[in-house]
């Protein structure tokens, strides 16, 4: 009892040594720039509700701004509204809107540029061009904000969550709609990017480049222009992602574009116009992901090598695997494919005869793509079966040795 | 002619070949929807079904349907009836009769098991396809005399419409891939109704396929109302042109 009182005690010490800045219509303060002036290192400053116009507030102690009741800051589609630099600074529970836009600077609604140990947390951020924007900052978590964009033009939008050269950054518990990229990474290294949900952006739901030894697990991406892009990145972990709906000549699931020694594992690829597109990727384990009713599954450019794709679940996609060339420097193992017509005799749960993913008609389309409107027909079934009797066209090696003859409970 | 149509409905009734259709389409299905565990699969060994064995059994039954009434139908032009009257009343029982074995046999399991938008684009494109090719055997039979003709020269069409001319499509595109074909695919595409019925029923199974690059040409246009319009309109011209020439060669046929 002692202890806790004393404990008590000395929490009561603190708040009242780090002092409290009320900043209200009905305050001693009325204004945020005022409270963030008076503020010293350490305050806290509590904004009560209302709606604050004061164009661009710069943050650059270490104070913590907490939002009680939803204030409202409005950038009047001209100002940037908040500017983060220093250490040690906390954003919380206010909702931004209308930040401005300009073709030069990147106008956010909040900016956070060389800073360190930055929390900003449950906000609302609306019609922003930019809404978060990170550079050359560490070890800070973006978490629970809810960013909603105007969905104008790709030229004219900007990024929900954009970070540039930061390190050990934590984004987790956002739900981005109606950006140019829902969230953007470049030189971004040991981040992880949690739970986040990115929808309907003009372009990609999660762009990624340059950003090393990364890990992003449990988002859903989902009905975005062109899916997720991940490129020119080393070390990348993927686990238990849910990429739904990406349609579009060029939408993916995920492009792979130059990734060295990742893993994609456990995701789901359900209803995009291709699942995985890869291209000069190479050592990547990709496993127990499940792929169903999407257009291509996984399109391997030859450019890949060294890949394995164990056991997977391929359900009812219209093209499982496909490739545009004959080298086949990937393996396929272990993966259930509801196409298969094998049989198992010795009853142990592996089909005896290998698996083709690569459909002769999947090799057609690549040349000639207009043939897709045969798909389906009786002509193009019987040709894939002769295909699969006698192999010419489709790459011999490509097969999968062990197919499951039940998908695989994942 | 609503009579002589009720009297020819009563004579296929009674052949028992049209049940036979039924019942062989209604165990095909159910099992099929048993086996599978994914419906979706279920409904595209269906379209199969729909697209090759619905048009052969319409084409066969029909022709043979005609010559062994050929007797009934002379008897019927001694009579003081139009030869348009008694052909079109022919028409309506048979096609009627495969409708009607169709939708119970396929019709009454998808509904149960798969009541979705692919289901009932499938069952709307399979009664469509039975009309046509009804109407097609009409116009074969009526031009053959000789009854083994009449099923041959069927018989070709059937494989023409669902082997030969894909074929001769994707030979068509792959002569001419230097140039731009995707609109001249789609001209291609209504000149047959199998393949109609194939691509408004792929439009709801492989709508991620066909968002890709010339997917997204051939879903725009088919998958628009004016698509939907254009391809019933289509599968109407290739029921009337047949059934019209057919009745036109009727009625200057010597029998």
């Amino acid at each position: 009892m002692r202890s806790l009182l004393t404990i008590l005690f000395s929490l009561v010490a603190l708040v009242v040594s780090a002092g409290i800045i009320e900043v209200g219509k009905d305050k001693n303060t009325k204004s945020l720039k005022l409270g963030v002036s008076l503020a010293k290192s350490g305050d806290t400053i509590m904004l009560y509700p209302g709606l604050y116009r004061e164009g661009n507030i710069v943050i650059s102690k270490q104070i913590q701004l907490i939002g009680v009741g939803n204030p409202v800051l409005d950038g009047e589609l001209k100002h940037e509204m908040l500017t983060i630099t220093g250490h040690n600074i906390v954003v919380k529970g206010i909702t931004f809107r209308n930040a401005g836009y300009s073709s030069f600077n990147d106008y956010a609604a909040i900016k956070i540029i060389d800073a360190g140990n930055v929390r900003v947390e449950d906000n609302n951020i609306i019609n922003s061009s930019f809404a978060i924007h990170i550079a050359n900052s560490t070890e800070s978590i973006i978490r629970g904000n809810t960013i909603r964009g105007n969905n104008k033009s790709e030229h004219s939008s900007g990024n929900g969550i954009h970070l540039w050269k930061c390190s050990g950054m934590l984004v987790e518990n956002n739900s981005i709609e109606g950006h140019r990229d829902g969230i953007y990474f470049e030189f971004v290294t040991f981040s992880n990017i949690v739970k986040n949900r990115s929808e309907k952006n003009i372009r990609y739901g999660l762009h990624f480049m340059f950003s090393n030894d990364d890990n992003y697990q449990d988002n859903i991406f989902r009905n975005n222009g062109a899916g997720v892009a991940v490129m020119f990145s080393k070390k990348v972990t993927m686990t238990r992602n849910h990429f739904e709906e990406n349609w579009g000549a060029a939408a993916y699931g995920i492009l792979l574009k130059e990734i060295k020694e990742g893993t994609i594992r456990q995701n789901t690829f359900v209803k995009n116009t291709v699942g995985i597109f890869m291209e000069g990727s190479s050592r990547l384990n990709i496993e127990k992901n499940v792929f169903m009713n999407n257009g291509w599954a996984v399109k391997v450019q030859a450019s890949c090598d060294e890949n394995t794709f164990n056991f997977n679940n391929f359900y009812g996609n219209s093209f499982d695997v496909s490739t545009n060339g004959t080298m086949t420097l990937n393996k396929f193992s272990g993966n259930y494919w509801d196409k298969y017509e094998g049989y198992d005799l010795d009853r142990n749960g592996v089909g005896d005869v290998p698996f083709h993913p690569v459909s002769m008609y999947g090799m057609i389309i690549e040349q000639n793509p207009t043939t897709l409107i045969l798909l389906r027909s009786f002509m193009v079934s019987l040709l894939d079966k002769a295909e699969k009797a006698i192999p010419s066209l489709t790459p011999e090696n490509l097969i999968d040795d062990k197919p499951m003859i039940k998908p695989h409970r994942l | 002619m609503l009579k002589l149509t009720r009297y020819v409905l009563y004579d296929i009734i009674r052949s028992r070949v049209v049940l036979a259709y039924a019942v062989f389409l209604l165990l095909v299905s159910f099992s099929l929807f048993q086996l599978e565990e994914n419906h979706s699969k279920a409904i595209l060994s269906l379209l199969n079904i729909v697209l090759i064995v619905v048009p052969l059994i319409s084409m066969i039954f029909t022709t043979i349907h005609y010559y062994n009434s050929y007797e009934f139908i002379e008897l019927m032009l001694s009579q003081p009836l139009s030869r348009t009257r008694i052909l079109l009343s022919e028409y309506a029982g048979v096609a009627i009769s495969m409708i009607a074995a169709f939708l119970l046999g396929v019709g009454v399991p998808v509904l149960v098991y798969s009541p979705d938008p692919t289901g009932i684009t499938l069952i709307f494109t399979g009664a469509g396809l039975t009309l046509v090719f009804t109407s097609i055997a009409f116009l074969a039979s009526v031009k053959a005399r000789d009854k083994a003709r009449g099923i041959g020269s069927v018989l070709l069409l059937w494989f023409y419409f669902s082997l030969i001319y894909d074929g001769l499509v994707m030979l068509i595109l792959f002569a001419f891939s230097d140039y731009p074909m995707e609109k001249f695919t789609l001209l291609l595409a209504a000149l047959n109704p199998v393949d109609l019925g194939r691509i408004s029923i792929m439009l709801k199974l492989d709508v991620s396929a066909l968002m890709g690059y010339t997917g997204a040409l051939y879903k725009d246009f088919f998958g628009s109302n004016t698509g939907v319009l254009f391809t019933s309109a289509m599968m109407l011209v290739w029921t009337a042109i047949p059934l019209w020439t057919a009745l036109v060669i009727f009625q200057k046929k010597d029998m």
